[in-house]
């Protein structure tokens, strides 16, 4: 009697819940090097889409138990494959313990010092923002364009000389060679410079001269195989193939405009930071490609690297519409509308100077607005400032001119955050499903 | 010329069951085999991370360790740097076996005669298995330890389950019995547990009944001097080896629930102790066992030479021996020295030497090899198997040599190699190596005296010097201080002279 049953499509993920558990009692080192690698990370190369590593002391894990030490006492190792010990051999002590320790500990896969595990990109953002639930993100409808293009597929036998794949053909040729054993440039020429040299010799006698009749022998036994076995065969050939297809032309720009006078200090600039990144990770997922510009403003704006976006410091007062009027001239000079999705995003900690919210109340109705698929502002404020966080009716000047803005326009949305913790519902409630439909 | 089983590397159920069919009538017939009935499933690679992490078990309750494990395989496979096994076998009736499907059909053929049939054989028949595990019940009982922790999480919270099964796990190695028997439960007990199981009652009935019946008869009064003491030694069955089972029934401070986990902890340790024993032997059963029926296969036709080349290729991967100065060397592989000594057992049967004789004169010559083969599956393990069967013949052939390691000197000496002065010292020497009672530290529960100072006392005796790791050592006792609920101490004394060596107490 035997029975044979297809367990694949068991449910997967039997193990998640040992997995939760072991997240849950690492949590405070994870937490650890998961924030770590957020302020080391840059914006753009944040992606953990193929999950992200992450390596946590082994302090906190370890499983112990009653183990014999490695070292010290009287021990008897039996080992095969002896060459040439007699007994009484002396042999050094390998250095770092009797062997059977060492290989304990990585057969354990943890040293000393670190337990390397790779977290899932939820698990990364969970723990990233932890205490928050984590929804399924939802895509936003995105502007999809079509080209023609090209794209390698395989190798065929036929094909013209420019798509000849060399790396491929030698290989062959090589291998062909070796197996019908096609005698070696050096084993040829080897025999004809023998030869050359006895046929120097004055008078041979008839030893010599049978010699060299071999020789000839041979020599045309090797130059009849070097003909039959070329070099390079017919069959050696391979060329790269390319195929047409459509390519879903889905490129995506994000603006991050950033506010860096004296009043945004590292607090501020971390929370904004936390809010780019986060919104890259989500549009890098919705679209195949996603460049960043970052421009940061003081009473002029700048387009620089992000290193600087983040970290330099600058002085100055802050004049906000620079930023704006710089994002526009970069739209227009690197991004047309018609094959860029446009995202704009402002972090401020709501100061500026005289009228100028009046201009960029302005330019976002009026450029970039229609062009942008989606422009959210972020202001910062002071963790004690309730009134602010808890009425959206207040707020200084640039405040309410934005919100007369955002009232006309559905994809701009002004928000207010004062601790990591509100980013993500904030960012959640940005980009909550059904909204922006109907546009 | 019979049909071919298969033709192709593609497998289907059709084929596997056709091959499975072909397999059995090899192994019983032909073998003469006796297994449990075979379940063989299909399971993909992240199931068989899953049963990797769980030990290998079908179910198993849930703890972070597990999820550790499957982390860190799962990063050494994704990254290549180690690949999955193609199968796991199951000690249970019926004898379950999971195979990958990745495998070709001839892997799958080959992978079926050496689990489905050969561990499968030496499950149902090594008399550690029948003695220890119960092959039926297993699955019932792990079906029970799983809903048992969930039920416990869900009703004291994770962290108080995670605190107990963390120090149970500490002491896995130390909830054995190595010598004893464990204790049967009689009738009155295990419907006295089934009522505990399924209601969660107090656990104080049940423990009056353990400890009156089972335990107060086996211990031997005369010897002890202090009354007093030899009372508490009686009433708690002191020295006792088995930690768990210890705390478990006379832990002054665990509640019911928690005395279960400890109990369910030892229970799979004591399963799996069988398996911790016959690494060696049971693998050379199979592999030994897969070798002869994909030869027979082969010879009735049944399968073509690729296939067959390619369960070959497998096999020899599976059996090589690096040598000790290899890169690739890490211990001597079970697989290989056991594969090695059936075959030499073959040899010595069929073309005995005069040392052979000489060596082996009960069954050197004897035709019938299966039968002395089978014998010796069935009744011994690892450390017995090798003192008795390892022959001069495999010495030289695995080129053996022995290391004295003494810390006192500067340099290891060789002191044996394989010549005919030092055959019985390397056969002692490397099956002492696989003697868990020798290899495992001997710790006991000496005495713990409830009405006075309550301390749990432990003692190490210390073999050959050997002492434990004292990071390990330290962090264990405070678990064990954890299930006893007042200190503990541990003092290390050597085994032949008695002197003391280190004492270490949690109070400190």
């Amino acid at each position: 009697m035997h029975h044979f049953i297809d367990r694949r499509p068991n449910p997967k993920g039997k193990s998640l819940g040992n997995r939760q558990r072991f997240l849950r009692r690492a949590k405070e080192n994870i937490k650890k090097m998961v924030d770590r690698s957020v302020r080391q990370k840059s914006v753009t190369d944040a992606d953990p889409s193929g999950g992200e590593e992450v390596t946590i002391p082994a302090k906190g894990i370890k499983e112990p138990f009653f183990a014999s030490s490695p070292k010290g006492g009287f021990r008897r190792h039996v080992l095969p494959g002896n060459k040439d010990f007699v007994v009484g051999d002396a042999i050094p002590r390998p250095k770092g313990g009797a062997g059977e320790g060492g290989r304990k500990a990585s057969e354990d896969g943890e040293g000393e010092d670190g337990f390397s595990f790779t977290l899932t990109r939820d698990e990364y953002l969970e723990i990233l923002f932890e205490g928050l639930e984590l929804p399924d993100l939802v895509k936003k409808n995105t502007f999809e364009m079509e080209t023609s293009g090209t794209r390698r597929a395989g190798l065929t036998t036929a094909g013209t000389p420019n798509n000849l794949n060399l790396v491929r053909t030698m290989r062959n040729s090589l291998g062909r060679r070796i197996a019908l054993r096609r005698p070696s440039q050096a084993s040829f020429q080897a025999v004809v410079d023998e030869l050359a040299k006895l046929e120097d010799i004055d008078a041979p006698d008839e030893e010599l001269q049978a010699r060299i009749a071999a020789l000839q022998e041979k020599l045309a036994l090797l130059e009849r195989r070097r003909k039959l076995v070329g070099y390079i065969d017919p069959i050696d050939l391979r060329f790269d193939t390319h195929v047409p297809e459509k390519i879903r032309n889905s490129k995506a720009v994000v603006f991050c405009l950033m506010d860096v006078s004296g009043s945004m200090q590292e607090r501020e600039k971390d929370l904004a930071k936390r809010f780019f990144m986060l919104l890259h990770l989500f549009l890098e997922r919705a679209y195949e490609h996603t460049e960043v510009v970052f421009i940061r403003h003081t009473h002029h704006a700048q387009e620089v690297d992000e290193e600087t976006f983040f970290y330099a410091r600058e002085t100055g007062g802050t004049i906000v519409s620079t930023a704006l009027k710089k994002m526009q001239e970069i739209i227009e000079e690197r991004y047309p509308v018609d094959e860029w999705n446009i995202y704009g995003a402002q972090a401020s900690d709501g100061e500026n100077f005289g009228n100028d919210s009046e201009k960029c109340r302005q330019i976002l109705s009026e450029v970039l607005l229609p062009s942008c698929q989606y422009y959210a502002y972020v202001e910062i404020v002071e963790e004690s400032d309730e009134k602010l966080l808890a009425d959206a009716e207040e707020g200084a000047d640039l405040w309410q001119n934005l919100r007369q803005v955002e009232a006309k326009f559905p994809q701009f949305e002004i928000r207010r955050v004062a601790e990591p913790g509100h980013i993500y519902p904030i960012f959640r409630e940005l980009f909550a499903a059904g909204k922006s439909e109907g546009r | 010329m019979p049909d071919l089983l298969f033709d192709g590397p593609e497998w289907t159920f059709e084929l596997l069951s056709k091959a499975h069919d072909a397999i059995e009538e090899i192994a019983l017939n032909e073998l003469g085999l006796d297994i449990y009935p075979n379940q063989i499933e299909i399971i993909s690679a992240e199931q068989m991370l899953d049963a990797y992490s769980c030990v290998g078990m079908p179910l198993m309750y849930q703890h972070w360790s597990f999820g550790k494990r499957f982390a860190r395989d799962e990063a050494l496979y994704r990254t290549g740097r180690q690949g999955l096994a193609y199968e796991i076998v199951i000690n249970s009736n019926p004898c379950i076996s999971y195979n990958m499907e990745e495998n070709t059909m001839a892997m799958q053929t080959l992978v079926m005669a050496h689990a489905a049939f050969g561990h499968n054989h030496f499950f149902k028949n090594n008399y550690l298995f029948q003695n220890w595990t119960d092959a039926s019940a297993i699955h019932d009982y792990l079906a029970f330890a799983k809903n048992f922790i969930a039920g416990c999480e869900e009703r004291y919270g994770i962290d108080a389950v995670e605190e107990i099964l963390d120090a149970a796990h500490a002491l896995q190695t130390q909830g054995v019995f190595r010598y004893g028997r464990p204790p049967r439960p009689t009738a009155e007990e295990l419907q006295a547990i089934q009522q505990q199981r399924q209601g969660f009652e107090d656990q104080k009935s049940v423990l009056d009944l353990w400890t009156e019946n089972a335990m107060r008869a086996e211990t031997n009064l005369n010897e002890l001097k202090d009354s007093a003491l030899s009372d508490r030694q009686a009433a708690m069955n002191l020295p006792q080896e088995n930690i768990l089972y210890f705390l478990e029934k006379h832990s002054p401070v665990l509640e019911a629930w928690q005395r279960e986990i400890l109990r369910i902890v030892r229970y799979l340790a004591q399963y799996m102790y069988p398996q911790k024993q016959t690494k060696v032997m049971n693998e050379g059963c199979a592999t030994y066992t897969h070798y002869l029926i994909i030869n027979r296969l082969l010879e009735k036709g049944l399968i073509t030479d690729g296939a067959f080349m390619e369960m070959m290729h497998s096999h020899t991967n599976v059996v090589l021996q690096p040598e000790f100065d290899d890169p690739r060397y890490g211990g001597l592989n079970p697989y290989a020295l056991g594969f090695a000594m059936m075959q030499d057992i073959r040899r010595i049967c069929e073309a005995p030497t005069e040392e052979d004789r000489e060596w082996f004169p009960s069954f050197a010559g004897n035709p019938d090899w299966m039968a002395v083969l089978r014998d010796a599956w069935a009744n011994y393990r690892d450390e017995s198997f090798i003192l008795q069967f390892l022959s001069p013949h495999l010495i030289r052939k695995f080129k053996l040599f022995m290391l004295a390691d003494d810390a006192k000197q500067a340099n290891l000496i060789v002191s044996h190699i394989h010549n005919r002065q030092g055959y019985r010292d390397i056969r002692a020497a490397l099956a002492q190596s696989y003697d868990l009672a020798y290899q495992e530290p001997d710790i006991q529960v000496q005495d713990a005296d409830l009405r006075g100072d309550r301390v749990l006392k432990l003692t190490h005796a210390v073999r050959d010097g050997i002492v434990l790791d004292p990071k390990n050592r330290d962090e264990v006792l405070k678990h064990v201080r954890r299930l006893w609920g007042y200190d503990v101490s541990m003092t290390a004394s050597d085994h032949k002279t008695g002197t003391r060596m280190s004492h270490v107490s949690t109070a400190a």
